[in-house]
């Protein structure tokens, strides 16, 4: 049986992507930081398949006990699917470097201290797929929100650099980018239903991408058209825009 | 700020919508003071689960166990009978009662006391709850059963979510041994026919009728008849079935992916999808084997049809009238509706069990439930209505109604008092009140 070791579980995305992997057969090994609900979730996957789940405490902050962490898994997993983010207080981040840090270390540093340590043990068999939920917001640094988008910049160009490197060995990477999605995350923003997904979605996208062996994939289609147009509006033009 | 409805997409509000995943969650947000209710998934048509604030129960979705022996399924009451039926059909197990829409929370099941096609051998949803436990507004958590504080339990069966929030519910599937439903179709020339067949003794366990409210004079009440039971493995025909008789093809499914102009419907074409939908049923009997999804959800399948309605939104009248009335009351106010002139589209009707409850809506006798686009006429026909209803000692659904006052409440729910009563004293001196727009309006809080 496949075991998937989904960082960053209790995360909305995180959870469709678990009951999927569950329903096509996989074990699973979730990590993250919210134990509680990291229960509730486990639970709720024995009794929708009757199959055995693994719950582990992850706090991607935590970089020093990282190597430990991924030590000490029951099962070494045939997928690795990071689905930790933190979207910060666009209006304080700014301001208070200690918030900003939060931001950048979560979506960015700690993912990386975390991927490493999974790409050194795929690297050495030679097989496993790896998988990073980066976002749209990466793809140009706009007001609000951009200590979020560079640091999904950030993880774009990190997971580019590790598919490059990976592929001699026959690891393969892919990179998420997600739009709007109804998550926990944006709760409370109104968010344009028609470009707008569903958790579920990003799921069933991320589930296909790994069958299909795709690189980026956007979730929903539209956005990698969206994304390319924003990309090339000229700086002159961007910088007096507020989007 | 989030923008919410029921499903009548009427009223629209602006409210700020809170979710939690987990119970300490919860409670941390019943340190706000103000107002606030439990927003399921908004499939009541009405007002039921607005207020400034809401507590969103989608996220609040987990299976906490099943016991295979009895079916007995314990879970959060933010888990969708959708994600029931996904789950446990395969397995052999149905759930108990259900509505015309698979797309609703347990706890709104609970808090609205649902009905569907079976409550005349099997109830409401309420009959099959073994046991809930609920918070109250003031952050406690009661464990409630039929044996354990059963005037609580009695009175969150029903009350709309003022006593509380639902957070998980313990109740009893039905086993099933296929997916499909052995169906029978029976056109009726008008409403004495359609009350024969429903109180002609027969083995159904499913019964209801779509009923054309627009068809007059000796037409009145034609309806066709629909009917089923779980089919045993043996009736199913072909071959894919019986090789897997608990498993679906995936459904196709549409979606109504922008409001339509409000000249769409009116009474033209709604007359005639009517007489379409009538006469595509042919004289006489007809039998087959349906999948469940076609012969519960058949608008599930249609992603926001309540968009057909257009921006203005539609309402839901839905009434029961006690038997004790008799035919001719029944008669007599489906006679005003079509003499009104305003349209309707299928209406459907049912005939309840005995039911004895605090505040819910069924009791033994004949509903009918109509929809209609929101217009000052449709209010005043629903007034109208409203002075029949009572008169004839029914009354109306609570998931259905979005303009009910507070005296047709009070005239025709007999538990109207001590509801009152109980709500307030759960509401005293506690930070969040519950409280929606609906129990405003029927007079249930200040």
């Amino acid at each position: 049986m496949k075991q998937a070791l989904i960082l960053g579980a209790t995360s909305d995305m995180g959870q469709a992507f678990a009951r999927r992997c569950a329903a096509e057969g996989f074990g699973l090994t979730l990590a993250a930081r919210n134990t509680d609900v990291l229960g509730l979730l486990a639970n709720d996957l024995r009794v929708r398949f009757n199959t055995e789940i693994e719950t582990v405490l992850f706090d991607a902050l935590d970089m020093a006990g990282h190597p430990t962490f991924y030590k000490n898994l029951k099962h070494r997993p045939d997928v690795a699917a990071c689905f930790v983010g933190w979207l910060g207080d666009a209006d304080a981040v700014h301001k208070d470097f200690t918030a900003a840090r939060q931001v950048l270390d979560t979506n960015y540093t700690g993912v990386v201290s975390i991927l490493d340590r999974v790409a050194e043990e795929f690297e050495a068999r030679g097989k496993g797929i790896i998988i990073g939920v980066s976002s749209v917001a990466g793809d140009r640094g706009r007001q609000p929100g951009y200590h979020y988008g560079s640091s999904k910049a950030a993880l774009t160009a990190y997971l580019s650099g590790l598919r490059n490197r990976l592929y001699a060995s026959g690891v393969h990477v892919i990179t998420v980018k997600p739009g709007y999605c109804h998550t926990k995350m944006v709760e409370h923003f109104d968010l344009p239903a028609a470009i707008t997904s569903d958790p579920e979605q990003v799921a069933h996208a991320i589930y296909k991408a790994m069958k299909r062996k795709q690189n980026v994939v956007y979730v929903l289609w539209m956005w990698r058209w969206i994304m390319l147009a924003i990309q090339h509006i000229p700086e002159a033009l961007f910088k007096r825009l507020r989007m | 700020m989030s923008t919410i409805s029921g499903w009548g997409n009427y009223p629209v509000i602006q409210a700020e919508a809170n979710g939690f995943e987990t119970a300490t969650k919860l409670q941390e947000q019943l340190r706000a003071p103000g107002e606030a209710i439990a927003y399921g998934n908004g499939r009541s048509y009405g007002d039921a689960p607005l207020q400034k604030r809401v507590l969103m129960t989608r996220r609040f979705n987990k299976f906490l166990a099943f016991d295979e022996a009895g079916g007995i399924l314990r879970c959060e009451s933010g888990v969708l009978l959708a994600d029931i039926l996904e789950v446990f059909v395969p397995r052999g197990w149905f759930p108990p009662v259900s509505p015309g829409t698979k797309y609703v929370t347990v706890g709104g099941a609970v808090a609205a006391d649902i009905h569907g096609k079976n409550h005349h051998v099997e109830g409401s949803f309420g009959r099959h709850v073994l046991e809930m436990e609920v918070m109250r507004p003031d952050g406690t958590v009661m464990v409630c059963s039929r044996n354990r504080h059963p005037e609580f339990f009695e009175l969150t069966i029903g009350a709309m979510g003022l006593s509380g929030m639902i957070l998980n519910a313990t109740f009893r599937l039905k086993p099933i041994k296929t997916a499909y439903i052995h169906k029978q179709t029976v056109r009726a020339d008008d409403l004495e026919a359609v009350m024969n067949l429903f109180e002609e003794p027969s083995h159904w366990t499913y019964s209801v009728a779509w009923v054309d409210t627009l068809a007059r004079g000796a037409a009145l009440g034609r309806s066709i008849m629909i009917r089923g039971r779980h089919a045993a493995p043996e009736q199913l025909t072909c071959t894919a079935q019986r090789q897997a008789p608990l498993k679906l093809a995936p459904q196709r499914q549409v979606d109504v992916p922008f409001y339509f102009p409000s000249a769409a419907l009116n009474r033209r074409t709604m007359q005639a999808f009517n007489a379409a939908y009538y006469h595509r049923c042919r004289k006489g009997t007809e039998q087959s084997i349906v999948d469940y999804e076609q012969f519960f959800y058949p608008l599930d399948s249609i992603g926001r049809w309540n968009r057909i309605y257009g921006r203005r939104g539609f309402m839901q009248y839905q009434f029961v009238i006690p038997k004790a009335a008799g035919r001719g009351a029944v008669r007599e106010i489906l006679q005003h509706i079509t003499t009104s002139g305003l349209g309707s589209f299928l209406a459907v009707l049912k005939l309840f069990g005995e039911q004895e409850s605090f505040i819910s809506f069924p009791m033994a006798g004949y509903t009918l439930a109509l929809d209609f686009p929101v217009s000052l006429q449709a209010l005043d026909l629903f007034k109208e209505l409203d002075a029949m209803v009572a008169g004839h000692g029914g009354r109306l659904y609570l998931a259905k109604d979005a303009r009910m006052d507070a005296s047709m409440f009070a005239r025709t729910y007999a538990n109207v008092d001590d509801f009152r009563q109980a709500v307030a004293l759960l509401n005293d001196s506690v930070p969040t009140r519950f409280a929606s727009f609906l129990s405003r309006r029927i007079g249930i809080t200040p």
